[in-house]
C-alpha cells in the first residue's frame, strides 16, 4: 500500500542558503514517525515546506497519491494534512472557542470527525477555560489549544513540530499520551524532536535529518539500539 | 455661552462620525493587509461624488432616492475597492513597505484625474436629506437634525462591527488574520479571499463615509488628502488596528476642531498637534494600539555596503559638475531655468535621500520643507523688504526648525506610523499656507520674489544655484560617511544594537530629520527666487511624492543615486505635463505598474533575479 | 569569592507581564574573571532576567548593582557606557558595514564621537578595531558585509563589538545557538580566555548542556521564573530537583 505522505528529492532555500538537501521520507497510514535531529537542522524547514509554507526548490511531495508541492497552504491544509507549529502560533487575542473554530472545516472520509466536546475531553484542561483569551494560557495549555485548534479541521495527517519543546516533564508525558490517543484514532503523525526519550515513547519509526539531509531512516528499535548513531547527530 | 459650548461639541461629534468611518476601515485593512491605504482618502471622496451623482439621478426629495443612493454609492465603493485589491494589491502584498505605499499614492493620483474627468473642476453641493430639514432646538438654539443623525451613526457602525468582529466567523478570521495571517492559511483558510473581502468592506465604510457628508459639506477635489491627513491623525491618536481608538480619537480630534474653530480659528492645527503630542508622550502607539510587531525590513532587504567613491566615480562627478558649469555658454534662457529647477531639484532629492537611506526614515511629507524654505523666502521679502540674500540665508531656518518640531513626532514612531504621520504634518503645512490668507496670501500665493539686481541674469543665478546646491549636496555627502552618518546607518540596522553600543537612536534620528528639512529648505528657497513666487502646491503632496520618487527611481542605496534620479524623473514629468492634461492618472499609472511588474524595487528585482540564476546554476 | 566585591550584584529581582511573573526573587553575584551559566526550560524567564540587566526592559522591582553602582532601570547606552557588553540571542550587528566598520562604530560610540557630522568616519579607531578582531579571529574578514557572514562568525563579530569599550562585565544570550559543535566549543573557549586574562565578569545563557558543563564556572538554574540552583556544574548536574525540571532523570539516551 502507498504511504499517505511520501517527499521525494526534497530541496528547499532562504535567500542563497540551501536547508533542506535532498530530503527522501515517507509516513504510511495509521503511522507515527519521529524526525530528529539538532537545532538547525531543517526539521522545521521540512514541515513547512510540506505544509506549503516554504517553497520547495526541487523534489515532489505527495500526499494519498496526489502532487502537493507548490500548492498554496490553505489548499493543502483543505487535502487533510494539520500542521501544528514550534512555536504554538495560538491567537492571544481569540478565546479558547474561538481559536476552535478559526480550524473548523466540515467532516472528512477517513478521518476522525471533531467537535469541541470530543476535544474537550482529550483535553479536559481547555474545558475550564473555553472563554478565555489564548494570551492568558500557559505554555503546555497553548500546546494543546494548537493541537486541539488543528484537528478542528479533521486532518488525515497531522504535522507536530517540536511538541515537547519547553514544557515541563509532567506536561511532556501528557503530551505522548495525547500523541499515542490520536495514534488510536488511526490519524497518521510526522513529529520533529530533539528528545530521544519522548519520541522512543510515540514514534514506530524514525529519521535522523543533519545539515538539511537524511542520515538515518529506520525502526525505533534500531534507533535505540545503536548508541554510535545517537551520539553522532543528536548530542544527547 | 452654554448653548455654545454644547453646539459646538455636537458639530464636532457629527463630523467625527464619517473621520471614524474612514479611519475604522483604514484600521481593519492595515490589520488583516499590513498596507497602510493611502488611497482611503481618495475612497472616500469617491463615495461623496457617486453619492452626488446617484442621489440626483434617484430623485433626492424621496427618502427612498436619497437613502438608497447614499447605500448604493457605498456599495460602489466597496466593489471599487475589491477590484483595487485584485488588479493591483495582491501583488504587492510581498513587496517592502515603502513600495506599498507608493502603490496606493498611485491609486490616489489615478483616482484624482478620474474625479476630475467626470464631475469636473467644480465642487459640487449635495441636496438635503429628506425627513431631516428640520432643526431640533437645544438650550435655545438651532440644531440640525442631520447632525444629530450622524453623531447617532459612530457609535451605531461601531456597535455593528463589534457585532461583526465578535458574533460571525468571518469577523473571528479577521481578527485570526491581524495577528498571525500565516497561520490561518494554515489551518485551511483561504487568504485571498479574506484579504479582498476586508478590503471592499474596508473601501465600502471609507464610501460610506464620504456620501454622509452630502448633506454637509460641498464636495470637492480636494477631499482626498485633507481627509487622508486627519485621517491618519486619528489613526496615531486612537492606535493602528484598533476600531474602538480609531472612534475615540476622531471624536476627540473632531471636538478639537470645532472648539478650535469657534475660540482661536488660526490655532485649530495647533491645538490638534499638541493633543497629538501629549497622546503620543505617554502612549506612543496611541490610545488604544499595541506597540507593532517588528517592522518589515527597509525598501530592499539587505542594504549593500556603503563605500566611497572610487577615483573614476569623483572624476565622472567632477566632469558632470564642470558640463553644468558650461551650460550657459551653450544653452538658452530657457533651457538654463529647466537647469536651474533641475539644480534644485536634485538638492530636493538628497535631503530626502539622507533621511531614507541611511536613516531609513520614509517620508511622504517633504514637501513640507521645501515648501517652509520657498514661504520663508517669500516672507522675509514681502513682510521684511529683506533682499535676497538674508532672505536666502534665513529661509532654510524656517524649514529646520519645522523639522525639529515635527521631527520630535516622527522618530518616536517608525515604518508606516512614521510615513503616515509625515504626510500628515505636511497637510497641516500645506493647509496652514493655504488657509492664513492675511499672511500667505492663499491660493493667490506671493508674488514679486525676484533675486537682488545682480542676481537677475539667468546665467548668474544658475550659476549661484549650482554654487550653493552643488556645495550643499557634497555636505550631506560628506554627512553620510560621517560618523554621524555611520551612527544614522546603525539605527537604521539594528536598533538593538546601536542602543547597546550607547548610541541614542532616536536622537540622531532627529538631527538627520532636522538636517535634511534644513536642506531641502534651501533648495525651496533658491526655487523661490528662480520662479518669483510661492503658491501653497509647493508643500503639497504630489510634491512630496516627486522626490520620493526621485530618490526610489535613483536607488535609495546609493549617495549619488538621488541626484541622478533627480534629473530623470523631472525631465520625464515636464515631458509628460507637457503631453497630457491628464499628467497625475499618467503618473499615477506608471508607478502602480512600476511597483506591481517589479515589486521588491528595481535593485531588489534584479537581486531576486541573480538568486534565481545562481540557485539553477548546476556548477555551485 | 567572598571579600571580593562582585562586579554584578543582582538581588530580589522581579518582572511580571499582565499578571505572570516572568521572574521572581532572583538574587545572585558574578565575580570577576568568573563565568557564570544561566541554564532552565523555555519560557523560565532567562531572556526576560536578561533583558533587565542589559537595559531592554525595566524591573518591577530588585536591586541590579554594577560595580557598587545601580544600574536598575538604565536604558541599554547608558549601560553600555558603564562597562557592558552584550551579545544577543538573534545577533544583532549593522548589516550594510563592513565587520571593521561595525567594530569602529562601537569604538566611535564609546570614544563619545558619534555626533561628528563630517569627517569620515572609516579613518577611525583602525588599529584598535582590527586588534579586536584579530582576539575574535575575524581580522581576515575584516572588509566584508556583516550581512554576508556566515551565522557562526556573526556571533565572532558581536563578541569584538561587546568587548569595544573594555568591559567589566559581558553579557551574552545564547551565545553559541545556531553554531555547529566544534565551533560552539571554541568560541566559548575563547570567551573564558579573554574573561580569565581580562578578569571580565561573564553571565551567559546556554541550551548546550556540554558548553555549559565545559565552560561554567557556576550554574544557575532557572524555573518558572525562580532559581532552583546556584552552584559549580558538577553539583548542579546531580541535584534532584534540577534533574526534575530541567536535565531530566531517566535520559534513555544517555544511560544505554
Amino acid at each position: 500500500m502507498e504511504p499517505l505522505l511520501d517527499i521525494s528529492g526534497l530541496d528547499a532555500r532562504y535567500g542563497q542558503a540551501q536547508i533542506l538537501r535532498g530530503i527522501s521520507l515517507s509516513v504510511g497510514r495509521g503511522e507515527v514517525l519521529a524526525l530528529m535531529g539538532r537545532n538547525g537542522a531543517g526539521k522545521s524547514t521540512t514541515m513547512k515546506a510540506v505544509m506549503g509554507l516554504v517553497p520547495p526548490s526541487g523534489g515532489t511531495i505527495r500526499f494519498d497519491g496526489r502532487r502537493i508541492d507548490g500548492r498554496e497552504a490553505f489548499e493543502i491544509a483543505r487535502l487533510g494534512i494539520g500542521y501544528v507549529p514550534e512555536d504554538r502560533r495560538v491567537f492571544s487575542e481569540l478565546t479558547v472557542m474561538e481559536n476552535l473554530s478559526v480550524g473548523q472545516r466540515p467532516p472528512r472520509q477517513g478521518a476522525p470527525h471533531w467537535t469541541p466536546e470530543r476535544l474537550f475531553a482529550l483535553f479536559p484542561n481547555l474545558a475550564a477555560m473555553r472563554d478565555r483569551p489564548g494570551g492568558a494560557m500557559s505554555g503546555g495549555e497553548q500546546q494543546m489549544l494548537t493541537i486541539a485548534r488543528t484537528l478542528m479541521g479533521n486532518p488525515r495527517l497531522l504535522l507536530l513540530d517540536e511538541p515537547s519543546e519547553g514544557l515541563a516533564p509532567v506536561i511532556v508525558q501528557a503530551m505522548a499520551r495525547t500523541i499515542l490517543a490520536l495514534k488510536g484514532e488511526g490519524l497518521s503523525i510526522l513529529l520533529s524532536e530533539q528528545n530521544l526519550h519522548f519520541a522512543g515513547s510515540v514514534a514506530d519509526r524514525a529519521a535522523i535529518i543533519e545539515k538539511g539531509e537524511i542520515r538515518f531512516d529506520g525502526t525505533m528499535a534500531a534507533l535505540k539500539a545503536d548508541a554510535a548513531l545517537r551520539a553522532q547527530y543528536l548530542s544527547v | 455661552m452654554l448653548d455654545l459650548i454644547l453646539t459646538q461639541m455636537l458639530n464636532g461629534m457629527a463630523s467625527a462620525s464619517s473621520l471614524f468611518l474612514v479611519a475604522s476601515g483604514l484600521s481593519i485593512i492595515f490589520g488583516v493587509t499590513r498596507i497602510v491605504n493611502f488611497a482611503h482618502g481618495s475612497l472616500y471622496m469617491l463615495g461623496a461624488y457617486l453619492a452626488v451623482t446617484l442621489v440626483g439621478a434617484f430623485g433626492p426629495a424621496s427618502p427612498l432616492g436619497f437613502w438608497g443612493g447614499i447605500l448604493l454609492a457605498a456599495f460602489l465603493v466597496g466593489l471599487i475597492g475589491i477590484v483595487i485589491e485584485v488588479v493591483i494589491l495582491r501583488r504587492i502584498y510581498q513587496a517592502p513597505e515603502l513600495f506599498q505605499l507608493l502603490a496606493t499614492f498611485g491609486v490616489v493620483l489615478m483616482v484624482q484625474d478620474i474625479a476630475l474627468a467626470v464631475w469636473g473642476p467644480e465642487d459640487r453641493l449635495g441636496p438635503r436629506a429628506p425627513g431631516f430639514k428640520s432643526f431640533v432646538m437645544i438650550l435655545d438654539s438651532r440644531f440640525p437634525s442631520y447632525e444629530l443623525f450622524l453623531i447617532a451613526v459612530g457609535p451605531l457602525v461601531l456597535g455593528l462591527l463589534w457585532f461583526l468582529f465578535r458574533r460571525t466567523r468571518w469577523g473571528t478570521l479577521v481578527r485570526a488574520a491581524t495577528q498571525d495571517r500565516e497561520m490561518v492559511g494554515a489551518l485551511g483558510v483561504d487568504q485571498r479571499l479574506l484579504f479582498t473581502s476586508v478590503f471592499g468592506f474596508g473601501a465600502a465604510l471609507a464610501g460610506l463615509g464620504g456620501a454622509l457628508q452630502l448633506p454637509r459639506e460641498a464636495v470637492t477635489l480636494h477631499m482626498d488628502l485633507s481627509t487622508i491627513a486627519e485621517v491618519f491623525v486619528v489613526v496615531v491618536v486612537g492606535g493602528l488596528g484598533s476600531v474602538g481608538g480609531a472612534y475615540l480619537a476622531a471624536v476627540l480630534i473632531g471636538v478639537l476642531h470645532a472648539f478650535g474653530i469657534l475660540i482661536f480659528p488660526k490655532i485649530t492645527l495647533v491645538l490638534v498637534f499638541l493633543v497629538m503630542a501629549v497622546v503620543l508622550i505617554v502612549k506612543p502607539y496611541g490610545l488604544m494600539g499595541r506597540k507593532p510587531a517588528a517592522t518589515l525590513p527597509g525598501a530592499a532587504g539587505i542594504e549593500p555596503l556603503l563605500t566611497p567613491a572610487t577615483p573614476g566615480a569623483k572624476l565622472a562627478g567632477l566632469a558632470a559638475l564642470l558640463l553644468l558649469a558650461a551650460a550657459p555658454l551653450a544653452v538658452s534662457d530657457a533651457w538654463l531655468l529647466t537647469l536651474t529647477e533641475l539644480v534644485i531639484f536634485a538638492l530636493f532629492a538628497a535631503s530626502l535621500h539622507v533621511m531614507m537611506g541611511p536613516g531609513g526614515m520614509a517620508s511622504f511629507g517633504h514637501a513640507a520643507y521645501f515648501g517652509l524654505g520657498a514661504y520663508g523666502a517669500a516672507l522675509a521679502v514681502k513682510w521684511l523688504g529683506a533682499p535676497m540674500e538674508p532672505a536666502l540665508l534665513l529661509a532654510p531656518f524656517l524649514a529646520g526648525i519645522a523639522g525639529i518640531v515635527f521631527g520630535w513626532f516622527c522618530v518616536r514612531l517608525s515604518g508606516v506610523y512614521m510615513a503616515m504621520l509625515t504626510l500628515a504634518f505636511a497637510q497641516i503645512a500645506w493647509a496652514t499656507a493655504f488657509q492664513w490668507v492675511e499672511l500667505t496670501g492663499g491660493d493667490n500665493g506671493i508674488l514679486g520674489v525676484w533675486p537682488s539686481a545682480w542676481a537677475v541674469p539667468k546665467a548668474v543665478f544658475f550659476y549661484l544655484t549650482l554654487a550653493i546646491c552643488a556645495a550643499s549636496v557634497l555636505l550631506l555627502r560628506r554627512l553620510v560617511f560621517s560618523p554621524l552618518g555611520y551612527a544614522l546607518r546603525a539605527g537604521r540596522d539594528s536598533p538593538l544594537r546601536a542602543e547597546a553600543i550607547g548610541i541614542d537612536v532616536m536622537r540622531v534620528q532627529w538631527a538627520a530629520f532636522a538636517i535634511a528639512a534644513f536642506a531641502a529648505g534651501i533648495a525651496g528657497a533658491l526655487f523661490a527666487f528662480s520662479k518669483g513666487s510661492v503658491f501653497p502646491t509647493y508643500l503639497a503632496i504630489p510634491r512630496s511624492v516627486d522626490a520620493l520618487l526621485m530618490v526610489l527611481l535613483g536607488g535609495v542605496q546609493t549617495v549619488s543615486g538621488p541626484v541622478v534620479g533627480a534629473f530623470a524623473y523631472i525631465g520625464l514629468s515636464e515631458q509628460l505635463v507637457k503631453l497630457t492634461p491628464y499628467w497625475r492618472f499618467t503618473l499615477g499609472l506608471a508607478i502602480v505598474l512600476l511597483v506591481s511588474l517589479f515589486p521588491r524595487g528595481l535593485v531588489g528585482g534584479f537581486l531576486a533575479w541573480r538568486d534565481r540564476r545562481d540557485a539553477g546554476d548546476p556548477a555551485r | 569569592m567572598s571579600g571580593i566585591e562582585p562586579v554584578l550584584s543582582v538581588r530580589e529581582l522581579a518582572k511580571s507581564f499582565g499578571g505572570v511573573r516572568a521572574v521572581q526573587g532572583v538574587s545572585f553575584d558574578v565575580a570577576a574573571g568568573e563565568m557564570l551559566a544561566l541554564i532552565g526550560p523555555n519560557g523560565a524567564g532567562k531572556s526576560t532576567c536578561f533583558n533587565m540587566l542589559g537595559g531592554q526592559l525595566a524591573p518591577d522591582s530588585g536591586a541590579v548593582t554594577l560595580l557598587g553602582r545601580s544600574i536598575a532601570g538604565a536604558k541599554p547606552r547608558e549601560i553600555w557606557r558603564r562597562g557592558v557588553g552584550r551579545t544577543f540571542q538573534i545577533t544583532a550587528t549593522f548589516a550594510s558595514m563592513s565587520v571593521r566598520e561595525n567594530v569602529q562604530m562601537a569604538l566611535i560610540s564609546q570614544a563619545g564621537g558619534a555626533w561628528n557630522p563630517l569627517a569620515p568616519a572609516r579613518a577611525r579607531h583602525v588599529a584598535a578595531a582590527e586588534a579586536l578582531l584579530a582576539q575574535v579571529g575575524m581580522l581576515e574578514q575584516a572588509g566584508r558585509a556583516c550581512g554576508i557572514l556566515a551565522y557562526g562568525d556573526l556571533k565572532r563579530v558581536e563578541l569584538a563589538i561587546a568587548l569595544a569599550n573594555g568591559p567589566r562585565l559581558l553579557l551574552m544570550d545564547e551565545p553559541t545557538a545556531g553554531m555547529a559543535p566544534q565551533e560552539r566549543i571554541a568560541l566559548m573557549a575563547l570567551v573564558a580566555r579573554i574573561a580569565k586574562a581580562e578578569a571580565i565578569a561573564v553571565l551567559f545563557t546556554e541550551h548546550d548542556m556540554d558548553v555549559v558543563f565545559a565552560h561554567a564556572d557556576r550554574v544557575l538554574v532557572l524555573d518558572r521564573g525562580r532559581l532552583i540552583a546556584d552552584g559549580p556544574p558538577h553539583a548542579v548536574r546531580n541535584d534532584a530537583g534540577v534533574r526534575a525540571v530541567y536535565l531530566g532523570t531517566d535520559d534513555g539516551a544517555e544511560g544505554a
